[in-house]
């Protein structure tokens, strides 16, 4: 494949999200929680269409991680979903089809899906 | 390119990968596989992160997560707890010395925190074996824009503006040496990338040409379009086997994409590459000599003028540059000439590459702007002196330089700043020494690298080098006289003088240092028959201090010599005739009941 003038930005443009998920450059970030409780609850189906989901739309400034156990164990499987500027919203009791509606929703036209949210924002730390 | 939700950069940097990183990557894959994360986690085996002291690396992103000193064992629970359940696992973390509490993120580290990234800047973050991974991070934007918005003398302009200077040690504008290249009369020009890294301690050149070797090659391609030359080679020792493979994959790489070759990017521009190995002499290192080794011939400098620009290679117009000036040439052309030059000092642009060694706490490799203190780089970056010990003086530029003493440093570094204190930038070679190092000793094996090293054309550095080794040697046999001391200096002036290349010009400047901030050391050897830092072997002697001694037998079992007497619970004596001063009686005593003087 000879690259002729233009051909750089685009497949510097197709390869940008290798880039942003180095330089932990995002917009929103979409994290699973990946306790025991959330494992078994079906957390890693609800990773498996989240990235399916993402890749499939081509969406290149989401990151997406894991994190433990929330707390909340009967609610499980859970995500939070954190665009940036914005506080973090808890998703709750989710399953593969509820992951794209939210990304469909939230991620790309900013709206929660009230439905599936449990509450906005987060524990305080200390 | 597949998308992962994780990337783990393992290091694979010559330095991780002694301490075994591509088994820690095949585990790493191993695992990951088992637990059915293929599709979500990547592994990318990069470049050196330069942080060799706590290798092997591994960095996870987007979190930014640093673990160090891997060990395989340790890889199926990092597996399960950071990367399925999302749990950094803190055992694995770096802990900085004198403190308790691990840093997780990578940036957070000093070491890295002070660092400024230009030349380094894909370090640790791209697969080198791989040009998309390049392209991704704004790779050959910079060719792009020279060939199809620069003339060649826009080109060279911005380059001048930069202030960028040889990053070889000499410091000569790169822009100018450019333009007398481009100016001299001839169709056939040649490029030439100095991968020649030869001083003890450095590898600077060796570190970027693994790390992101399309740097240097899209460099040179930007060259050769402000020069006008079609034809590139690049010089490595053939002792930096991944570095030749790694550039031979990027050129092969480059080739396939119109990067390199005939026609670039359809514009009608041809450039190719070569790479030349070279047999690893230091004096192939300086330019002419460095021409006659790709000419086939014995590299051995020859007189200048006429300079390569002129007559290089093939008796045809030359650039040489050396690998960290080319590698800084893409960014320079991509950001701008005004961008580059607010970084540094007035006469220095820029950052330098340093490799930071000897007695300091995070050995490893440290991009810094000009202008930056050395206590800054020792002690913010490089996090001190280890056990305790006192600083006392840094070696900067190798065998070519000389040592900087505790009260320069808050010196600002540039060009001028270290050649004013007697010692010079060179290629970046870093020396911490502590209180346990002999000057007199340090400037006596510099001397005998470069007696050895110097290839014998010009008497005053064959002959000269060797006579200031024979009355080193001489002094810290403890057969010195006082008059030894002017002899070394008048020596060492002539060989400054009349020899011919940098080799021969700078020979001396480890000895006159020396001479100059530590005279007391060279005295004591001299009048008092003591070495102060107990390093010169026939100067000081080992005695057990028998209050202390309790007759442990631990000393007399581990001296291979049989040179320490004594009893179970009777009062140890070391044989002085027997004693060949190795200090394993020191090291195993739990008493300190061994006395060194």
């Amino acid at each position: 494949m000879k690259l002729k003038i233009g051909d750089l930005e685009k497949l510097r443009d197709k390869v940008k999200r290798t880039a942003e998920v180095r330089e932990g450059k995002y917009r929103a970030k979409i994290t699973v929680h990946m306790g025991t409780c959330g494992i078994a609850a079906g957390a890693r189906d609800v990773m498996a269409a989240l990235m399916d989901d993402i890749e499939r739309k081509k969406i290149k400034d989401v990151i997406i991680t894991t994190s433990g156990c929330a707390g909340l164990c009967s609610r499980e499987p859970m995500v939070t979903v954190e665009v940036v500027g914005k506080p973090p919203v808890k998703y709750v009791d989710l399953t593969a089809e509820k992951i794209k509606k939210i990304v469909n929703s939230h991620i790309e036209k900013g709206v929660i899906v009230k439905e599936c949210a449990l509450a906005i924002g987060s524990e305080r730390t200390h | 390119m597949k998308q992962y939700r994780t990337h783990l950069l393992v290091c694979a940097g010559t330095g991780c990968v002694a301490c075994n990183s591509y088994e820690i990557k095949k585990t790493l894959e191993a695992e990951i596989t088992k637990r059915k994360l293929q599709d979500e986690i990547a592994v990318i085996a990069t470049g050196c992160n330069g942080f060799c002291e706590r290798g092997p690396i591994v960095v996870v992103q987007p979190e930014g997560i640093f673990y160090q000193r891997l060990k395989t064992e340790d890889i199926p629970h990092l597996v399960e707890e950071h990367l399925l359940k999302g749990r950094p696992v803190k055992k694995l973390m770096y802990v900085p010395p004198k403190e308790e509490l691990p840093i997780p993120k990578m940036m957070d580290i000093g070491f890295f925190r002070h660092q400024l990234l230009i030349v380094l800047r894909n370090r640790g973050r791209i697969d080198p074996e791989n040009i998309e991974e390049y392209i991704a991070f704004d790779g050959y934007q910079a060719l792009e824009k020279a060939l199809t918005k620069m003339t060649p003398e826009q080109i060279i302009d911005v380059v001048k503006e930069s202030g960028l200077r040889g990053r070889g040690g000499a410091g000569f504008p790169t822009g100018l040496k450019w333009e007398r290249c481009r100016k001299a009369p001839g169709d056939v020009k040649y490029l030439i990338c100095n991968g020649d890294e030869g001083d003890p301690g450095a590898f600077m050149d060796r570190s970027v040409l693994e790390a992101d070797p399309h740097a240097v090659l899209e460099g040179m391609a930007i060259g050769a379009k402000a020069i006008g030359a079609q034809k590139g080679y690049i010089y490595v020792r053939s002792e930096y086997p991944l570095a030749l493979k790694r550039v031979k994959i990027a050129i092969e790489q480059a080739e396939e994409y119109g990067l390199l070759g005939k026609n670039i990017l359809g514009t009608g521009f041809d450039f190719s590459v070569e790479v030349a190995r070279g047999a690893g002499a230091f004096v192939s290192g300086e330019e002419t000599s460095l021409i006659a080794a790709i000419e086939g011939r014995i590299g051995i400098p020859r007189q200048r003028p006429p300079y390569p620009a002129q007559k290089g290679l093939w008796k045809k117009p030359t650039n040489i540059n050396n690998v960290e000036t080319w590698a800084n040439v893409p960014q320079i052309i991509f950001k701008g000439a005004k961008w580059y030059s607010e970084i540094g000092t007035k006469t220095s642009k820029g950052t330098k590459i340093f490799s930071l060694v000897g007695k300091i706490n995070n050995t490893g490799l440290v991009e810094v702007p000009m202008g930056i203190s050395l206590k800054d780089i020792i002690y913010e970056i490089g996090g001190g002196i280890p056990k305790n010990k006192k600083f006392k003086a840094v070696q900067t530029g190798g065998p070519s330089g000389g040592c900087i003493p505790n009260q320069h440093l808050n010196l600002p570094i540039d060009y001028e700043s270290l050649t004013e204190v007697g010692s010079m930038m060179g290629s970046g070679g870093m020396i911490v020494m502590d209180e346990d190092t002999c000057m007199v000793d340090v400037a006596k094996y510099f001397m005998n690298f470069l007696r050895d090293e110097s290839c014998g054309k010009c008497l005053s550095c064959r002959e000269g080098t060797h006579r200031m080794w024979e009355i080193l040697d001489k002094i810290t046999g403890g057969r010195g006289i006082m008059e030894d001391l002017a002899t070394l200096e008048e020596l060492a002036m002539a060989v400054k003088d009349a020899s011919m290349c940098g080799l021969g010009q700078t020979a001396a400047n480890p000895i006159l240092s020396a001479l100059k901030y530590f005279p007391g050391e060279f005295v004591s050897h001299i009048k008092d028959k003591k070495c102060p830092a107990k390093v010169c072997k026939p100067l000081i002697k080992y005695t057990v201090i028998p209050e202390r001694c309790t007759g442990c037998m631990a000393c007399l079992k581990v001296c291979a010599y049989k040179a320490i007497e004594g009893k179970r619970k009777e009062v140890h004596k070391i044989i002085q005739e027997k004693c060949t001063k190795c200090g394993s009686c020191l090291q195993v005593c739990k008493f300190e009941a061994v006395l060194v003087e």
